[in-house]
């Protein structure tokens, strides 16, 4: 996806046009209410998600507690919006270290060509034989399990795909006349990639960023589903899905709640990234 | 052989070093000290250095690694620590669950997925096309777990046909069955496919769309072949090869659902023995079996660029 020469993300009329976008507008709607609810939970929740009410366990839905409570009596409205914190903090941060390391690689293998864009994509594709999950087994057997592992774990398995996106983006860019234009007058590989590869390839890492986010949002679920992501007191949906297996037969919702909230939350970004994908790049909107 | 695939290989090769050499190096050298990980911060000195000496991590790193990897080619392993039992011997009891179920889903997913991809570019921008990508798009977003306990609500909670999960074994002798164990495995494959589909048939549909506008497929149509015949006889071909590649990548992700779906499910597999493993700090079991699920990864994966050349002959000549 690449946009016009010497072009930025293009402006006029974006948002009047994002808003018109069905996929764009419902998929940021629900990644809206994402960020809400954990913006939210960081100064209020109905109750403190971790609060044990041994009395009050297995409550059906109720203006008291909204989606009820769990075997331990906690409110599973205040830990469903508690637990968007660890969704969005992995989605974060394991999206930050894929972009800013794989970036870097591709743009690098896209300006030097030869040996290092060979070496680089067999790094790539060396680190994809190890999913983040095999990565948090690995780091968990040794440091233990938690949001970091988690993170880190999520994180790399990133950098492969933004340096292949990066790479692919760029050297699309690196065959066009304007960039052999800059070239013959003298810019420098890495003058042509600041001015030139960056701002043209940034729609592309935008999308491509979405989506990692939701993939990594489903990946700490996971994660945090087989214990080795967001550790108690901090509620995340993974580990409620867990709780609530083994309620299966006496509360069979708890394990539909927090299910639906993953869902929404990756279909969501999803729509937004598919939205922004069209918007971004008029011409593969309408091959679609 | 086509230098095409001599690459590959040597890639291939490479890249499984340097798989051992980082699992080795992840649970052998980075923590500092093996023995301590394992029994805990309240391991008295005597028992660490006792510990050590049984595990030989007294002796020089490169030594250890070069014996771990011999003794994975002659099929030689050393004993878990909880099981007391050569890892191999462990993971070749769990294997005859996973690899069956990885197996299933994989035939699922690339019936569901291929035939949904086919249909919805056949039938672009009709009703049959939206229906199967907002299919896509639903099941993109669904974790494959969640989807498990969801299939497990529904057919052991609501409609109890099956149990909530569980293994009955291949053998008559204990209690199961090729039946029972086929059956006990259908629901953990379909939970796995169900995502890896959704994905495949995007795709599938992306693949056969762009190729339907190649110049060769007006030719054809010019020639007088009908819609189903390009379709079949030229579309589908050119298509499947970046399907392929998909479907490489998708055996990582189906390798991780798998490890998950099976503690979904309280299957006795590979995932299974992998998280007891981690739970009691069995070393040796996380990097054999962390090496051998890599090692199914990259194998794939190569048969992918085998197939590649299958595929598309001008691979075979070329050094692409």
């Amino acid at each position: 996806m690449i946009i016009a020469a010497g072009g930025a993300i293009p402006a006029a009329g974006f948002s009047r046009r994002a808003w018109r976008h069905p996929s764009f507008a419902i998929g940021s709607l629900l990644s809206l209410c994402l960020l809400l609810a954990a913006a939210v939970s960081l100064v209020w929740s109905p109750y403190p998600p971790a609060e044990i009410d041994i009395p009050n366990k297995l409550q059906s839905p109720s203006v008291a507690h909204w989606f009820g409570t769990d075997s331990l009596g906690r409110d599973i409205a205040s830990q469903l919006l508690v637990g968007a914190q660890a969704s969005i903090t992995v989605g974060v941060f394991a999206v930050l270290i894929g972009f800013s390391l794989g970036t870097g690689l591709g743009l690098l293998a896209s300006a030097r060509r030869g040996w290092v864009e060979e070496g680089v994509m067999r790094l790539s594709d060396f680190t994809f034989a190890f999913p983040a999950l095999l990565s948090a087994i690995l780091l968990g057997a040794i440091y233990g399990p938690g949001l970091t592992t988690g993170i880190v774990a999520i994180g790399v398995f990133n950098i492969p795909v933004f340096a292949r996106v990066t790479r692919g983006a760029a050297n699309a860019i690196w065959a066009r006349e304007y960039v052999l234009a800059a070239r013959a007058a003298g810019k420098g590989r890495w003058r042509i990639t600041v001015d030139h590869v960056v701002p043209n390839i940034a729609s592309a890492l935008i999308v491509q960023a979405t989506n990692q986010f939701a993939t990594a949002i489903i990946a700490e679920a996971a994660l945090s589903y087989l214990g080795l992501g967001t550790q108690p007191p901090m509620p995340s949906w993974g580990r409620m899905l867990n709780e609530a297996q083994t309620q299966l037969f006496q509360a069979p919702m708890l394990a539909v709640y927090p299910g639906v909230a993953i869902a929404l939350a990756v279909l969501g970004l999803n729509l937004m990234g598919d939205g922004l994908r069209d918007l971004l790049d008029p011409k593969l909107a309408r091959k679609r | 052989m086509s230098v095409f695939l001599l690459k590959r290989a040597a890639a291939f090769l490479a890249t499984l070093v340097i798989a051992s050499m980082l699992v080795f190096a992840v649970l052998d050298l980075l923590p500092g000290n093996v023995a301590q990980v394992i029994l805990g911060d309240t391991a008295t000195p005597e028992s660490i250095a006792a510990l050590e000496s049984k595990l030989g991590l007294d002796r020089p790193a490169l030594t250890r690694y070069t014996d771990w990897l011999g003794g994975l080619l002659q099929g030689r392993t050393v004993n878990s620590f909880s099981y007391d039992t050569p890892t191999a011997t462990l993971i070749a009891e769990r294997l005859q669950v996973t690899l069956p179920l990885a197996l299933m889903a994989m035939v699922l997913t690339v019936l569901i997925g291929i035939t949904l991809g086919i249909f919805a570019a056949a039938h672009q921008n009709r009703v049959g096309d939206v229906g199967v990508m907002a299919f896509s798009q639903l099941g993109i977003a669904v974790p494959s777990f969640w989807f498990a306990i969801l299939l497990i609500l529904l057919f052991a909670v609501k409609l109890q046909w099956v149990g909530a999960g569980g293994f009955p074994g291949w053998s008559e002798d204990d209690g199961g069955g090729l039946w029972e164990g086929t059956v006990a495995l259908i629901l953990p494959a379909v939970s796995l496919a169900a995502v890896q589909a959704a994905v495949l048939s995007r795709w599938t549909r992306s693949a056969v769309l762009e190729t339907l506008r190649e110049d060769y497929v007006r030719t054809a149509r010019a020639k007088g072949l009908s819609r189903r015949a390009v379709l079949w006889k030229h579309v589908l071909r050119n298509a499947m090869i970046p399907v392929l590649t998909i479907l490489g990548l998708q055996f990582a992700f189906l390798i991780s659902g798998t490890v998950v779906v099976e503690n979904v499910f309280v299957l006795p597999g590979i995932g299974r023995l992998v998280f007891q493993a981690v739970a009691n700090r069995d070393l040796v079991v996380v990097r054999d079996v962390v090496l051998l699920l890599v090692a199914m990864v990259v194998v794939v994966n190569f048969a992918v660029d085998v197939l590649y050349a299958v595929v598309d002959p001008r691979l075979k000549a070329s050094d692409a």
